[in-house]
This record gives C-alpha cells, structure tokens and sequence, in this order.
C-alpha cells in the first residue's frame, strides 16, 4: 500500500505524528464543555486523530525505506547540536508505527469500555490524557536528543499515572497501584535523568549522534578508558531503564498497575509503554555507548536478569487469581525475552528482539481487549468470572484462545516466529543454558494459558442461570484485528523479519540516526 | 453577606467569610494581586518573571478568593469545565505558535518565521505569547490543585457526618 502526502505535509512527518495527538489531547479536553455526550464527542475526536497519525507514521516508514539517510527535522531551525532535532530511521519508523497501531486500535475499542469503567464527568480528561500519553510515547521515539527524551519520558509516564488512576472509580486499589508505579516509575526517570546529565558533563552535547561522535573522538584520544564518568552515566541509565522497562527484579509496580487499570488503560500500556522502554535502551546501549564503551559484561548481567524474570514471572503467574495479573506477569516474562535477545548483542538476538516487540504487542493487546470485553460483560477479571464464559462470549474467548497460543510460541502464530529467532541467537552463541531458559519459559506459559482456557471453555459458571451477551462490535473488530495480524505475521514474517532486519544492522553497525 | 449564599461550603470558609475584616482585605487585595500577576507574565520576557511565576501569583488571587469565601463560591464563579479547558488553551496557545511558524513556512517553534521581514519581531512575539500560554495553565492548573484538595475534604467531612 502506497500513501501519498503532498510534499508540504512529507517534511514535517517526523513532527506531525507528536503534534496530532498533542494538539488532539489538548482540544479533547473542551468536550467537558458539553453538557451531554461529550465522552462520546471525545471518543470520536481520539479515533480521528490517532487514524491521521496512523496515516503519517505508516508514510513515514515508507520515506524513510526509500531514503538512504535517516529523516532529520529540526525544531526552530536550531541546529542539532544546540536545538532538538528529531530523527527518524529504521528502527524507530518501526517502533513508531506498531505504537500508531496500537493507539488508533485501543483507541476504537475503548469507547464502550470507558463507558462502563470511567466514571461520566471524567470522559473528556480521560481522553485527553490518553492522546497525550501517546504524544509522549511517539515524542521519546521519534526524538534524536537525549534531555528531550527524558521530557517526553515524563509526559507520558505521568499520563500513564493518571490513566492507572482512573481505573478508581472501578476498584478503589488502582491508587494505590498507581502511587507505587509513580514513586518506581519516578525513581526510574531519575536514574536516567542522572545518567543523562554524567553524559552531557563528558560529551557536552545533548543529542545522540553528536554523543556518539564525541565518544569516539575521546577513546581515540586515550581519555575514555577507565572514565569512572562513563561507567557511573551507564549504569545509570541501565537501572532507570530496567525500571521503566519492568525488567525483573525492578518490575514490582507493573502487575497491579496492569491489573487495576482501565481494561483499555491496559491494552494500550502493555502493549506500548513497556515497548518504549525498550527501544529507549537500544538507543542507549547501542547508538550511543555502541562500540565506544564495553557493554559485554553489563549486557550479561541484563541477560541473567531476562532468564530468571522468564522463569520466575511465569512461575508467579501460574499462581494468580486474576486473569489480569495472570496477564500482566506474563508481559513482565515477554518482556524479559526482548531483553535477552538484545543482551546476546549478536544480530539474530537483535531481530529477535525488534521482532518481539511487534509480536508481543499484537498479542498482548489482543488479549487484553478480550478481557476488558469479558470485564464489561461480567464486571470483573477474576478467576470465577470466566468461568464456561467461552459458551457464552465465543467469538472474544476464541480471540483470547489464540493470543495465548501466540504466549505460548505455538507454531503459526507469531509468538512462534519470535522464539525462534531468540533460540537461533542463544546457539549461536553457545548459550545452551539460554535456549534451555526459553524453551522452559514456553512451557511455564503453557501452564498458565491452559489453566485459563481450561477455566474459560470446560468450567461450569457459579449461576448456571446467568446470561452474558457477546462483547459489541466496536470491540470485536480491534481485538481480531491484532489477533489476527498475530497469526498472519506467524504464517508470512517477511515483513517483520525485514523490518526488524533491517533495525538490528542499524543498530548493530553503530548507525545512528 | 450576598456572597455567603452557599452554606455547604467548607466550614473554614464559612467562618472566614463572616469576618468583616478579613472579606473586606481580601476585596481589596485580590484586584491589586491579579494585576501584578498579569504583569509579571507580560514583563516575563524583559526581566525576571515569566509564565510560570505570574501564573502562581494570578492563581493566589483565586485562592485567596476561595480561602475567605468558599471552594464553592469560587467553583460557582468559575466552573470547573472553564478552568480544565483553561488549563488546555494556554498549552494549545503554546502549541499553536509552534504550528503558526510550520504553516509560515518554517519549522516548528521557528519563531522568526511569524514575521518573516522582521525575525527579531516574530521572535519577540512568539516568546510573548508562549509565556501567556504558559501562565494561562499554570494559573489554571494552581486553582485546580486547590479546588481538588478542598473537594476532597469536603467529601471526608459529610462522610463523616453519615
């Protein structure tokens, strides 16, 4: 499929897709001015501005596949050494795209969902609040300089605070969930504020190429072995990352903030937020420290962190009595398998990474449209809720069904395509122990998507007389819209495949964009 | 005592705003206050001051406003609906000088290119509205902080008289 844009609008993409949801958030907030409907006037606005933005970042990957050099804009005509420039390749054209997705995909389905969940006077400030957490989220992708980062790292976490929060008008424990995720996910920002402010005190320079070239000029300079500054900025920023990233032992706030969230909250967070963390550290580790600084033995221990995450998670989901929480531990170990591929630094651990990030974001959201669709029927994602739900609701828990197949890494779905990739790069380095930690993950997810559909198709409901409807269409579509995208790119992973290709020689030959 | 209509207000509200003094202080005060914010936002980009300080100091007046009458009298004044549009229109005014200068022809936040004869003008002038939007939110957001604080014990008090 090929877009179109006229020539005027083709310069500013980079800009445009944080600008569409930021001034889209800002003007969602005067729905509140409307007596009646405004919730609904504001539902539609988000849908219309998140498919825009769809539109640009899908031109976008395509300008940026055509052209050789990484696309630049420059905010205020300052020149990137001094001004923020935004620069796009083709990692975070990528990233930048799965997120737009996703957005405009939540986006659809959270109408009825918010509906129910959120209560009437606060529709106009959770819409608003849901474009700019997604401005945020694109902003951190899009942008080439490092402080920008950490502002629009701030823009959407405490959007992300407030959208948990929301989910207080359901279950009064989602404040306290987001309390915690915001006292963490603040450590966090400050940690890599910290790491960024050690790196602006060597280089001098705020923006990420320019970094990586001072970097390079002072090792052939003699001055950057046994920098203790280098060493303190980079295990800054690792810690903050790994907290933003949830990556096990730093992922205590992420379950209950998954759980008590808005059921559309968490569709889009899981498959989003975490994802930004991610991509955040590619940028660290690879364009900025790659090649200059030696990250092999930090990445080992990030590994080590990954297989006991993957095993511990699933162990812990095993146990919940949530299918939320079940969920949210499960993306705690997916996760942690996006951070073993990177951290085996070689280039299948890398596509297998940048390949999982689109996978586990289809899958997850998947599932948690599916849930949100049973929350809205049912009232609740306990355990009970579920159960025989699957004669009552076949068309959401068959979605579901195969979600948690794609979890599981079952043959032709697109779970499967990712594992493999991460098996390949563990024997290609030899790490038996590694490919052993994956296969066991697969096997601990398929205790605990079995226990659920088990539940889910065979259980008897507490009422046998209790009839719930089907979920609407306005949340069916989205829901297998991304199910069945995980399928799809199980049986034909050219696109991905390429893409994440593509992404992991970037990083991996220290391009920089 | 028109303004004393609202009896559900805060009760420390209420006790201020039967006493003389303090209601006629406060009558006083709070034009000269709103002023000398306005001024601090519009001398912001000269000296010191700025959107962020002359917006707290514009949010003092409502607050006090709210101290010695009410969190209700001051809600009933200015609905809540108009402050959270407020707090959006000083940001998109900010924002919408970035987009000014993208449909000038330049980038975005070039503020040179809102006069493109005159950078220095167009420069000065995108400064000057910038730092309006900002004291617009800021103000906007102080008095919402304030009125959610106030709301909230008033919920905890008629709790507790159930």
């Amino acid at each position: 499929m090929d877009i179109e844009l006229p020539e005027s609008i083709r310069a500013h993409l980079p800009v445009l897709v944080v600008l569409l949801p930021l001034f889209g958030g800002l003007l969602a907030m005067f729905t509140g001015l409307v007596q009646r409907g405004g919730g609904v006037i504001a539902w539609a606005w988000s849908v219309l501005i998140t498919g825009l933005m769809l539109v640009c970042s899908a031109a976008m990957l395509q300008l940026v596949h055509a052209s050789p050099e990484p696309l630049v804009y420059r905010l205020g005509s300052w020149p990137e050494a001094y001004g923020i420039g935004y620069s796009v390749d083709a990692l975070n054209a990528y990233v930048i795209l799965v997120v737009s997705i996703i957005a405009f995909l939540t986006t659809v389905y959270a109408k009825d969902s918010v509906m129910a969940e959120v209560a009437n006077d606060r529709h106009h400030l959770f819409y608003s609040v849901w474009l700019l957490a997604i401005a945020g989220l694109i902003g951190i992708t899009v942008t080439g300089d490092t402080f920008n980062i950490y502002v629009l790292l701030e823009i959407s976490s405490l959007t992300v605070y407030t959208l948990v929060a929301l989910g207080g008008d359901r279950d009064r424990r989602a404040l306290v969930a987001a309390l915690k995720y915001l006292i963490l996910g603040s450590i966090g920002a400050t940690f890599i504020l910290l790491g960024i402010g050690y790196l602006l005190m060597l280089t001098g320079t705020l923006n990420m190429g320019d970094m990586h070239d001072q970097l390079v000029r002072m090792r052939e300079a003699g001055t950057l072995a046994n920098n203790r500054t280098v060493f303190v900025s980079f295990a800054f920023l690792m810690v903050g990352l790994s907290l933003k990233m949830a990556l096990f032992p730093l992922h205590l706030w992420l379950p209950n903030a998954y759980t008590y969230a808005p059921s559309a909250v968490s569709a889009l967070v899981a498959a989003t937020a975490t994802k930004v963390g991610v991509y955040m550290t590619f940028r660290f580790v690879f364009t900025i420290y790659g090649g200059v600084y030696d990250t092999s033995a930090d990445l080992q221990l990030l590994a080590l962190c990954a297989c006991l995450g993957i095993v511990v998670s699933s162990v812990a989901a095993v146990r919940q009595m949530n299918v939320k929480k079940v969920l949210a531990y499960s993306s705690v170990g997916q996760i942690a398998y996006i951070v073993l591929g990177f951290s085996l630094a070689n280039h299948t651990g890398v596509t297998a990474s940048v390949i999982h990030i689109f996978n586990h974001a289809i899958i997850k959201g998947g599932m948690f449209m599916a849930v949100g669709a049973v929350a809205l029927r049912t009232g609740g994602t306990k355990i009970e809720d579920f159960k025989g739900i699957g004669r009552q609701m076949p068309v959401t828990m068959a979605a579901f069904t195969v979600g948690g197949c794609g979890l599981i890494g079952v043959p032709l779905t697109s779970g499967f395509i990712s594992k493999w990739y991460l098996v390949q790069a563990a024997m290609e380095e030899g790490y038996w122990g590694v490919a052993a930690v994956v296969l066991l993950g697969g096997v601990l997810a398929i205790v605990y998507v079995w226990r659920l559909i088990e539940i889910i198709w065979f259980g008897t409901p507490d009422d046998p007389n209790k009839r719930v409807k089907e979920a609407p269409l306005s949340m069916l579509v989205p829901m297998w819209i991304l199910i069945g995208a995980s399928v799809y790119f199980g049986i034909d992973a050219t696109w991905t495949a390429d893409s994440a290709r593509a992404a992991a020689s970037l990083l991996l030959n220290g391009g920089h964009g | 005592m028109a303004d004393t209509h609202d009896q559900s207000g805060t009760p420390a509200g209420e006790q201020m705003s039967q006493q003389t003094l303090i209601r006629v202080i406060a009558k006083m005060t709070i034009p000269f206050i709103l002023v000398f914010g306005c001024y601090v936002i519009l001398h912001g980009e000269l000296g010191p001051g700025g959107g962020f300080q002359g917006g707290v100091i514009l949010a003092a007046a409502f607050i006090l406003y709210g101290l010695v009458f009410g969190a209700d009298e001051l809600r009933r004044r200015i609905p809540p609906p108009i402050i959270d549009a407020c707090m959006a229109l000083g940001a998109l005014l900010y924002a919408g000088v970035g987009l000014a200068s993208v449909l000038r022809g330049g980038t975005f936040l070039d503020y040179g290119m809102l006069e493109p004869d005159h950078a220095g003008d167009g420069e000065a002038l995108g400064m000057a509205l910038v730092e309006y939007g900002v004291g617009i939110t800021v103000c906007s957001v102080m008095v919402t902080i304030y009125l959610m604080i106030s709301e909230r014990r008033a919920t905890v008090r008629r709790g507790e008289v159930r």
